[in-house]
C-alpha cells in the first residue's frame, strides 16, 4: 500500500522539481482540453509555448508584460514570508495606476521629463496607502487582511470607472470611458525603439537584486526566512510582529503602486477601465511558483507572461476564448501546491503489516 | 409604500444568495476547514446551473448541476488539503483563481444565452395581502428553504449527537480522532457539503437571481460570505440574519438611485464591500468575543498519528 511519510527535513531537490513537474502536468491538462475543444493539440501548445519566443519583438512583449507581474511578486513575496496573506495586490496596483494617472494628467504641455518623479512616487504612494489601510486594519482590530485586501479590490476598481466615467473622462474622446492620452513628457523611456519594453525593466530587476540583498545578507532577512512573522523569530531580528506586518505590506503595496504607474505612464498611456487584467491575482501564483525566491521569480514571471500572451495568441489564431489564460493558471497553482506535497512527504510503500506470532493455518 | 415592499423583497433575494454559501461555509470552519475558493466554486457553479436550465428548460436540474460542481471543486479541494495537508489559504485561493478563469472560458458562449420565460413564485393565500404579500410572500421557494435550512443547522449542531462529533472534530481534532472518530472523513464530507451550498448559491444567482451569464457574475459575493461566517461568530441564526444586513446594503444602491440622490452608481457600488470592511473591523475588535465562538482548530491541519 502507498503511503506519505514525513521527511526528516524538507527536500531541496523537490522545492525545484515541484514547479517543474507542476508545468508539465498542467502542459498535459492543457493539451487534453486542446483535443476535447477539437482543437490540434500540438498547434494549441505551440501558441503557448513557443510562439511568445519566436521573435525579437514576441520576447520583447514577453517581457513588458512580465515586468509588473515581476515587480508585484517580489512584493508580495516579502507578504508571504512573514506570513501576511495580501491577495489585493490588483487594488493596490490600480491605486498606483490611479494616482499617477493624477499626476500625468496635470502635465502641462512640453512639461520636463522630470515630471516622471512625482508620477511613479505618486504611484507607489498610492499602492502603499490602499496596502496600509489592510494593514491598519490587521494591526488595530486584528482584522483579517485575506477578506479586507480582496474587498478593497472591489473597491479600487470601482473607484477607478467613477473616475474614468465621470470627472477624469477625456472631453474630447467620443465619450468613451478613458482619460486623454498623457503628454509625451510623461512617457517612460523605452528600452530600444520599436519595442514596447521600457526601463522599467530596471526597476524590476534592481527590485529583484534587492530583495535578494535582504533576504541573504541581512539578519532581519535571515530572520524572515527562518522563522516567518513567528513572534521570537522577529524579536531575535529586533522588530515588532506589529512592525514586520506594516513593512510586508507597504513593501508589497508600494511594489503593486509602482507597477500600476509604470502600467499607465508606459504601455498603455492612459487611464482606462482595462488597466486592472489580473497582474494583482497572477503574481500570486508568480511568487508561489517562483518559491518566493528572487531569482526563481524573474523566471516564473516570464512563464505567466507567456500563458497571458498565449491567451491572446489562442484567441485570434484559434478562436479559442482568451480566459484559456486563466485556466491555465489556476491549474498551475493546483498542481504546484499538489506537487509540493513531496517536499516534506515521500511516497513509501508499506507491505500490509502481519504479526509474526499471528497462527498459521 | 410599494418601493418599500419592493426593496424588503430584493432585500430577501440577495440576502439568500449569501446566506446559502455562507451557512455551507459555516459547516466547512465549524470542522476547522477555511475553504478560501468559494468565488470560484460559485462562479463555476452559476455557469453549470445556467448552462443546464438553458439546454434542459428546468430550474431544478441546473441547482443540482450547481450543487454538483461545487461538491466536485471541495472535493479535490478537500483532498488536497485533508489528506495531502497543502496550505489552506493557498489552495483555496487556487480554487477561487482557477474557477474564475474556468467559468469565464467555458461560459463564453453562454454570454447572450436566454432563460425561458421566469416562472412567478408566490405562497398561496398569503401573497396576496397587500403589502405584506408582495414583501415577503412572492419568493422563490429557496428563499424559504434556506431559513429552514438554517433552523435545522442550528437544531443539528446543538441538538444531536451527529452535530455535537462535528463540532468536536473541529473543536480538538486530536480528542475527536482519540475518540475513535475518523476526523479527515468527517472534514471531508463538511468541505463536501460546504461545496455543495455554495454551487447552489451560484446556480441561484445566475438561475434566480440575475437570470444570465456574464463573466465574473458573482462580484465578490463568495468572499463576502466568508466575511460573513466570522461576522456572525459561526451561528447559522446570525448568518442569516447578517446576510439580510448585507442584501439589504446591496439593494439600499439601487433604492438610493431610483430615489434620486445624486451620486455616481460607481461610488455605491462600493457599498457592499466597504460594509464589509467595516463590519469586520467591528466584530474583530474584541479578540476575546472571536476567540470564544471561533472552532479551535480552524485553518490547522490535522495528522492523524498511526
Amino acid at each position: 500500500m502507498l503511503k506519505l511519510e514525513q521527511r526528516p527535513t524538507p527536500s531541496k531537490y523537490w522545492s525545484v522539481a515541484s514547479p517543474v513537474m507542476s508545468l508539465f502536468i498542467t502542459v498535459i491538462i492543457g493539451a487534453c482540453l486542446f483535443i476535447l475543444l477539437d482543437k490540434d493539440p500540438v498547434k494549441g501548445l505551440l501558441v503557448f509555448f513557443w510562439e511568445p519566443l519566436k521573435s525579437g519583438y514576441a520576447i520583447s512583449e514577453l517581457m513588458v508584460k512580465a515586468i509588473p507581474l515581476l515587480i508585484i511578486a517580489t512584493g508580495l513575496s516579502v507578504c508571504f514570508r512573514s506570513n501576511v496573506w495580501n491577495i489585493g495586490a490588483e487594488g493596490q496596483f490600480v491605486l498606483g495606476a490611479i494616482c499617477a494617472s493624477g499626476v500625468a494628467l496635470l502635465a502641462e504641455k512640453g512639461a520636463s521629463s522630470w515630471i516622471l518623479v512625482p508620477i511613479i512616487l505618486s504611484g507607489i504612494l498610492g499602492g502603499m496607502i490602499w496596502a496600509g489601510v489592510t494593514a491598519l486594519l490587521k494591526d488595530r482590530f486584528n482584522t483579517s487582511e485575506i477578506l479586507v485586501s480582496l474587498m478593497l479590490v472591489y473597491v479600487a476598481i470601482m473607484l477607478l470607472n467613477f473616475l474614468v466615467y465621470g470627472p477624469w473622462k477625456d472631453p474630447n474622446g467620443y465619450n468613451f470611458p478613458q482619460t486623454k492620452t498623457f503628454d509625451a513628457a510623461t512617457q517612460i523611456p523605452r528600452l530600444f525603439k520599436g519595442s514596447r519594453v521600457n526601463v522599467g525593466i530596471f526597476a524590476a530587476l534592481a527590485g529583484s537584486l534587492s530583495l535578494w540583498i535582504f533576504l541573504f545578507k541581512t539578519k532581519m532577512g535571515f530572520a524572515l526566512r527562518v522563522g516567518g512573522l513567528a513572534p521570537n523569530a522577529a524579536r531575535y531580528a529586533g522588530f515588532s510582529p506589529s512592525k514586520a506586518l506594516w513593512a510586508a505590506l507597504l513593501t508589497s503595496g508600494g511594489a503593486s503602486g509602482l507597477a500600476g504607474a509604470l502600467e499607465v505612464v508606459g504601455p498603455v498611456g492612459q487611464l482606462t477601465p482595462f488597466i486592472p487584467v489580473g497582474y494583482g491575482f497572477a503574481a500570486i501564483i508568480v511568487a508561489f511558483v517562483g518559491r518566493l525566491h528572487p531569482i526563481g521569480m524573474v523566471f516564473s514571471s516570464l512563464l505567466m507572461s507567456m500563458l497571458y500572451i498565449g491567451g491572446e495568441l489562442a484567441q485570434s489564431r484559434l478562436g479559442l476564448p482568451k480566459s484559456l489564460t486563466g485556466v491555465f493558471q489556476g491549474l498551475l497553482l493546483f498542481t504546484l501546491l499538489a506537487c509540493d506535497v513531496f517536499i516534506a512527504h515521500k511516497i513509501k510503500y508499506k507491505t500490509p503489516f502481519t504479526p509474526l506470532s499471528q497462527p498459521r493455518p | 409604500m410599494d418601493t418599500y415592499a419592493l426593496l424588503i423583497a430584493s432585500t430577501l433575494n440577495a440576502g439568500t444568495v449569501l446566506a446559502i454559501a455562507s451557512l455551507g461555509l459555516l459547516v466547512n470552519e465549524r470542522v476547522g476547514i477555511v475553504n478560501l475558493g468559494a468565488e470560484g466554486m460559485m462562479l463555476c457553479a452559476a455557469i453549470a446551473g445556467f448552462a443546464t436550465t438553458v439546454h434542459t428548460g428546468s430550474d431544478v436540474l441546473g441547482f443540482l448541476a450547481g450543487a454538483g460542481s461545487g461538491a466536485l471543486m471541495a472535493l479535490i479541494f478537500g483532498l488536497l488539503v485533508i489528506y495531502l495537508n497543502t496550505n489552506q489559504y493557498a489552495t483555496g485561493l487556487a480554487l477561487s483563481l482557477f474557477g474564475a478563469g474556468f467559468s469565464a472560458f467555458v461560459g463564453v458562449n453562454y454570454v447572450q444565452a436566454k432563460l425561458e420565460d421566469r416562472m412567478h413564485y408566490g405562497v398561496p393565500g398569503l401573497e396576496d395581502i397587500p403589502l405584506i404579500g408582495p414583501a415577503f410572500f412572492q419568493q422563490h421557494p429557496l428563499v424559504y428553504g434556506t431559513i429552514i435550512f438554517a433552523v435545522i443547522l442550528v437544531f443539528f449542531f446543538n441538538k444531536t449527537k451527529a452535530g455535537l462529533i462535528v463540532r468536536s472534530v473541529g473543536e480538538s481534532p486530536e480528542s475527536a480522532h482519540a475518540l475513535g472518530y475518523k476526523v479527515r472523513t468527517i472534514r471531508l464530507w463538511a468541505v463536501i457539503a460546504g461545496g455543495a451550498l455554495c454551487g447552489l448559491s451560484g446556480a441561484y444567482i445566475s438561475i434566480v437571481y440575475t437570470p444570465l451569464w456574464v463573466e465574473g457574475m458573482v462580484a465578490g459575493k463568495g468572499w463576502i460570505a466568508l466575511a460573513l461566517t466570522t461576522f456572525a461568530t459561526w451561528r447559522p441564526m446570525r448568518v442569516l440574519l447578517g446576510a439580510y444586513l448585507f442584501g439589504g446594503v446591496t439593494m439600499l444602491q439601487f433604492h438610493l438611485q431610483s430615489i434620486g440622490i445624486d451620486v455616481a452608481s460607481q461610488l455605491l457600488s462600493m457599498l457592499p464591500y466597504l460594509a464589509t470592511i467595516v463590519v469586520l473591523a467591528l466584530i474583530s475588535r474584541n479578540p476575546l468575543w472571536i476567540r470564544v465562538n471561533m472552532p479551535a482548530s480552524i485553518g490547522k491541519p490535522f495528522y492523524p498519528g498511526n
